[in-house]
């Protein structure tokens, strides 16, 4: 089979209406962004509070967390997205069920990020669990002692070393939210996948484009992977976490 | 509340077992390659040979950091410029998987390989046995075993990821449960009940695994 290459293709205009390709890629890598990010923050601010719970003494809330994480990592993430784009809205209240259907604005963003955050957190919270558990009883122990709550020991003690010692693993988690986000295509997100599809169709320069969406995913990665590098160093705990990265 | 009618899930039955029966053979088919070309993987990255130790290293980064929705889509491309004519979606999907999963065994295999204790070797050598037989008959037997739980966890996510291939539209089990919902009117259902089915299988097998993993203690 022959090929031709045109690696000119993506400054050329889209079969119907004026962008050009490259026009598509970038609206692409917007959508990707504005995705993944909003699941991250999501991801971490649940993830962290289920993870602290799966470490307190108390037995049904560690059970409830437990259930939590089980819930969402035994489900495909693409089985999730239906279920929250087309099965959740059924069990809202009739009001609800209808505005979310017809009036709610960027109905496949929010629910692409909701998801993804969702599916995030019970891995966020996972890594969460493991950091506090690789603290010394100790810091929990001497923190009781002088008088603080259970809830004030792990806002002023026990998270603000754990979450430090996560941060490696998170790393890996905030790449894997990239990677992730382009389940979403199939909820019609606009992201990078589904541009690069629709974009594959329209041009047929399906290598080109597969080339392009590559990159631009691996300059995703690359970029979530120096950030975190960066807050890890900032946020690194003079003589305690000896690492060299 | 809409109204919900879950009888569409009895004669949606059969569709659904063929379905599964194509997810499982996918698993099955992609664990097993993945693990075998996996290993060789593994083996390539740890050989004192560096060209080839970077090309395994190359390839495993490169699989690891693409979406994998990105590579069922390249692949499904790619597979017709080599072979020469299109093939069907569900050996792409085939192809596809035991090349990617390959990259994630491979860092399971290898991290195996380095928990064995280097007296291992030595003892091997030792008794007369060659670089080969050492790692046949001595290394890779107990990395096997002390990462059995790790080989099988991956292999559920596996299973979950399979429903990625609705990409290109291989008839999994999502796929059965898509097109019986169109078909009876009934999505909300039958999203309902593969979200179930999928569930149910991850769940009992992970479950499994925790009881293996108190079983199976690493040999030091």
């Amino acid at each position: 089979m022959n090929y031709h290459w045109n690696f000119g293709i993506f400054f050329e205009p889209v079969k119907s209406g004026d962008e050009t390709y490259l026009d598509w890629l970038i609206t692409g890598l917007g959508w990707t962004l504005a995705v993944s990010l909003t699941a991250w923050f999501l991801a971490l601010a649940i993830g962290i509070g289920i993870g602290a719970l799966r470490t307190t003494p108390s037995r049904v809330l560690v059970l409830l967390a437990n259930a939590w994480v089980e819930l969402f990592r035994n489900i495909p993430l693409l089985v999730q997205m239906f279920l929250w784009f087309f099965v959740v809205p059924e069990f809202l209240p009739r009001d609800w069920s209808l505005w979310v259907k017809q009036d709610m604005p960027a109905k496949e963003f929010v629910t692409a990020a909701l998801c993804l955050g969702l599916f995030t957190s019970s891995r966020v919270a996972e890594q969460v669990r493991a950091g506090v558990g690789s603290l010394p009883r100790g810091q929990r122990d001497a923190s009781l002692a002088l008088g603080f709550t259970l809830p004030q020991a792990y806002r002023h003690v026990i998270l603000p070393q754990a979450l430090r010692i996560v941060i490696p693993p998170l790393t890996s988690e905030f790449m894997n939210v990239f990677k992730n986000s382009s389940v979403a295509f199939a909820i019609g997100v606009l992201e990078l996948t589904f541009q690069a599809r629709q974009m594959q169709e329209d041009s047929e320069q399906g290598i080109e484009t597969y080339l392009a969406v590559t990159l631009l995913y691996f300059i995703c990665a690359f970029a979530a992977n120096r950030g975190m590098a960066w807050i890890e160093a900032r946020s690194r705990v003079p003589g305690l976490i000896a690492r060299t990265s | 509340m809409g109204e919900f009618d879950f009888s569409v899930w009895q004669p949606s039955l059969p569709f659904i077992r063929d379905g599964l029966l194509f997810t499982l053979r996918l698993t099955l088919v992609a664990m097993t390659g993945g693990i075998v070309i996996g290993t060789l993987l593994a083996l390539a990255r740890l050989s004192p040979i560096a060209p080839l130790s970077r090309l395994a290293g190359a390839y495993v980064d490169l699989m690891r950091s693409i979406p994998l929705v990105l590579v069922i889509l390249w692949f499904f491309l790619v597979i017709p410029f080599i072979t020469g004519s299109p093939v069907g979606a569900e050996t792409s999907a085939i192809i596809t998987f035991t090349a990617f999963e390959a990259a994630f065994y491979c860092e399971i295999m290898r991290s195996g390989i380095q928990s064995v204790p280097r007296g291992q070797v030595h003892a091997a050598h030792a008794l007369g046995l060659g670089q080969a037989q050492t790692m046949i008959h001595v290394i890779l037997p107990q990395a096997m075993r002390n990462m059995l739980p790790v080989l099988l966890t991956q292999t559920i996510v596996l299973f979950q990821d399979t429903s990625l291939v609705y990409a290109i539209g291989a008839k999994d089990m999502l796929k059965a449960a898509d097109v019986v919902g169109k078909n009876y009117n009934r999505p909300v259902e039958m999203i309902v009940l593969s979200a179930l089915i999928y569930f149910a299988i991850c769940f009992s097998l992970s479950l499994a695994v925790k009881q293996l993993q108190n079983r199976v203690a690493i040999i030091r």
